[in-house]
């Protein structure tokens, strides 16, 4: 047409940039405790509008509210409370032996803490988790051991995995935690076929996937969600939104759809999204999704809405693509001040007793750290055997890698 | 002993693996209720119910994604990707996820899958329906590659393969379906009934994975083929009158080098068949191993004839089809060079 304006290519952009104020006043947050709760068998149709709402428990005065309030005692709550401590803990000591020069690179969790270590608390033995790089809380809060997850980190001779995974990327069947793969998305739909699986075999564990806001564009991501969908998959399926992929900004892998949470509406799975900082609504939430896979009503899909507070990983500065003080100005605030306050709202806890846990669990951290590097870093100390790389890339070595481990001298 | 094509072979195959282990399970595009485009899976819902034998939603790497969970959940599944030419959406799930999942867990977790898809051309199927990736699949380290070439080994390979405890992809060539097609097109092809190799026994057997096998003994010069291009390596011995001895691969990884070698020292010579593109296909590592392992028996170069460099064309099939005249002249090259 002859009076048609020229196209334009439409480039989502965050609200602020380096230099900056920042401004979250776009982030809609309700009231804690506002939110319903519904049965576990209900209808997702009926449940449309919680995938662009925030269930949140506890408020800014630290008491738990609402209907999602109660379902951890008060020692529960301070185990959580610990096990978040635990997380972080690990993580400055593990950044700090990286920027050491004993590890070739680490990824915190800082400011997510609460949503794998309240996710694992809700789940059952036997359950299995497809994570990402970033729970290690699910480790952590389920008591595998600090000393086998730096051994990993080294890549030293006590390495589970044998010095063939970059850092962070843990395995453990035992405790739940599937083979990290360091590709995105692969995983999420893995979570679902593993679901499946135990559905065929008439079993009554649950599978748990794990992504991340940018990770959802990815087909995988769809995939996951089409089979889930069709198969009605024992899995709940987790969005980890921390509003930042590397320097993108969350805006661009969610496009036009308002949350990531509702992108299960279009596949008939109840789709959820919580507060991820709130330790106590994301238990809540975690529980009752599990539940509803378990009882064969089918997958859920959960948006945990949080923040990464620090660097994507130790080779990234995020001081060049986002305000350095938007961390402070993210309105949840800190999942570990947020439940030490709650603690200590009801009593449970004091100022004095957290900082004698802090000085604990530091110890505790610095214990485990010192017994994995008597094992070796990876560059001092004891290593990772060469021989070992030739190992496991099958079950029998075929001729052609046996002549090739000669070659190599081993 | 019962007569079928490869079709039922592979079928029977299904069959047998799961009627022995509760934990194969088959799905992929069409294969449940309908049993599959080309009716390998066919009859297998109505057997083994609904949960062992389903319709997938058409997502090559769902398909692939799934069934790595279900293996790191315990179960063997056997899935079909309905053409080798579709794959690719699944490529990352199996060579980042499945082919690595043993080695980057230290053995924690295992992948035994199988991967089933119809390959090669000849079928007036386009560039879309004919392709043949071996090579993308053998270049990647943890998968173990399969190319039956008859009913009788289909049938013990599929078992060895979903028995397997590693990945396996299982490349068909879909033009010996129904019969031992050897390129001469324009002829009409023998049917399996036909062919002592459609001779599959009962019940349960394997054929070893890694093991080749001599189809064609001979003196003069070695033609390493598998699938379709073993008939057509037959008939250009045939045609030529060159006494040339036919190795059928039957998996390409782990290779059976014992055999190779053997073969080409005491012929002196080595040609090289594949329908898939020449460069950088299977015959490149094929030619290298000869040269590498029997270069001081060698009494010519070592040849390969394979596919053009091209898509596989439709209306021009038969020009991109390495067939037998295509072997033959290389054949009479080799004893002459």
């Amino acid at each position: 047409m002859a009076d048609s304006v020229p196209l334009r290519l439409n480039v989502p952009e965050p609200e602020v940039r380096p230099g900056g104020k920042p401004d979250f006043s776009n982030v809609s947050i309700p009231r804690a405790g506002t939110v319903d709760r519904p049965p576990v068998d209900v209808a997702p149709e009926d449940i449309r509008e919680m995938a662009w709402s925030i269930i949140r428990v506890l408020n800014r005065k630290g008491e738990a509210v609402g209907p999602w309030a109660g379902t951890l005692t008060p020692e529960e709550t301070l185990s959580g409370l610990r096990d978040m401590m635990r997380v972080r803990a690990f993580d400055k000591r593990m950044l700090m032996a990286q920027r050491q020069g004993k590890t070739s690179f680490y990824m915190q969790c800082l400011g997510e803490e609460a949503i794998a270590c309240a996710f694992r608390k809700a789940m059952e033995h036997g359950d299995m988790n497809f994570p990402t790089y970033r729970q290690q809380g699910l480790l952590i809060a389920g008591g595998y051991p600090m000393v086998e997850m730096m051994n990993q980190i080294y890549s030293n001779t006590k390495d589970p995995i044998k010095g063939r995974q970059l850092p962070v990327m843990y395995s453990s069947k035992a405790h739940g935690f599937f083979t990290i793969s360091g590709n995105l998305a692969t995983q999420f739909v893995q979570a679902v076929g593993w679901a499946m699986a135990s559905a065929i075999s008439r079993d009554t564990r649950i599978a748990a996937a794990w992504i991340g806001d940018g990770s959802t564009a990815e087909s995988d991501f769809h995939a996951g969600l089409v089979f889930a969908s069709t198969y009605k998959a024992p899995v709940v399926l987790n969005i980890v939104n921390n509003q930042w992929a590397i320097s993108t900004f969350q805006g661009i892998a969610r496009g036009g759809s308002g949350t990531f949470a509702a992108r299960g509406h279009g596949f008939g799975i109840p789709s959820l999204r919580v507060d991820g900082n709130d330790y106590l609504a994301v238990h809540a939430v975690a529980k009752w999704a599990i539940e509803r896979a378990r009882r064969n009503l089918g997958p859920v899909l959960v948006e945990y809405v949080t923040y990464r507070a620090a660097a994507h990983s130790t080779s990234d500065d995020p001081s060049a693509y986002r305000p350095k003080e938007e961390s402070d100005a993210w309105p949840l605030g800190d999942p570990v001040e947020r439940l030490k306050n709650h603690l200590i709202a009801i009593g449970a806890w004091s100022p004095e007793r957290h900082a004698q846990a802090e000085a604990e669990i530091d110890a505790e951290v610095l214990a485990a750290q010192k017994q994995a590097e008597a094992n070796g870093t990876l560059h001092s100390g004891p290593k990772a055997s060469p021989r070992d790389i030739f190992e496991d890339v099958y079950d029998v070595m075929p001729p052609n890698l046996r002549r090739q481990r000669q070659e190599a001298g081993y | 002993m019962p007569r079928m094509t490869m079709i039922e072979a592979i079928r029977d195959a299904h069959v047998v693996a799961m009627e022995r282990d509760g934990k194969v399970v088959v799905y992929g595009e069409d294969v449940g209720y309908f049993g599959g485009v080309f009716r390998c899976t066919q009859g297998l819902q109505e057997r083994f119910g609904k949960e062992r034998c389903f319709d997938s939603p058409i997502n090559e790497a769902g398909i692939v994604g799934t069934a790595i969970g279900m293996a790191a959940y315990g179960l063997r599944p056997c899935v079909e990707i309905q053409f080798a030419d579709y794959v690719y959406p699944a490529y990352d799930q199996i060579v980042s996820e499945a082919a690595r999942i043993r080695h980057r867990s230290a053995g924690d977790f295992t992948c035994p899958i199988t991967i089933r898809m119809p390959t090669g051309g000849g079928i007036f199927g386009g560039q879309t329906h004919s392709q043949s990736p071996e090579a993308l699949f053998t270049h990647v380290s943890g998968l173990k590659v399969v190319v039956p070439s008859n009913p009788h080994d289909a049938k013990g390979l599929l078992i060895a393969a979903i028995e397997d405890d590693n990945p396996v992809v299982f490349l068909e060539p879909k033009r010996l379906y129904n019969g031992p097609f050897d390129g001469h097109h324009d002829r009409p092809v023998t049917p399996w009934a036909k062919h002592p190799l459609g001779e599959v026994p009962a019940g349960h057997y394997t054929v070893p994975l890694g093991r080749a096998v001599v189809r064609r003994e001979g003196a003069a010069v070695t033609v390493l083929a598998y699938g379709t291009m073993v008939y057509v390596a037959e008939a250009a011995a045939q045609a030529s009158g060159i006494d040339a001895e036919v190795i059928d691969l039957r998996t390409l990884h782990p290779l059976d080098l014992d055999t190779i070698v053997a073969s080409v020292k005491k012929t002196g010579r080595c040609v090289v068949v594949h329908e898939a593109t020449l460069t950088s296909g299977f015959g490149a590592e094929l030619a290298a191993l000869v040269q590498e392992h029997c270069f001081y028996h060698l009494e010519a170069p070592v040849r390969r004839i394979a596919g053009w460099d091209t898509p596989y064309p439709h209306a021009q099939e038969w020009t991109y089809f390495p067939g037998p005249a295509r072997l033959a002249a290389a054949l009479v090259e080799v004893m002459e060079g």
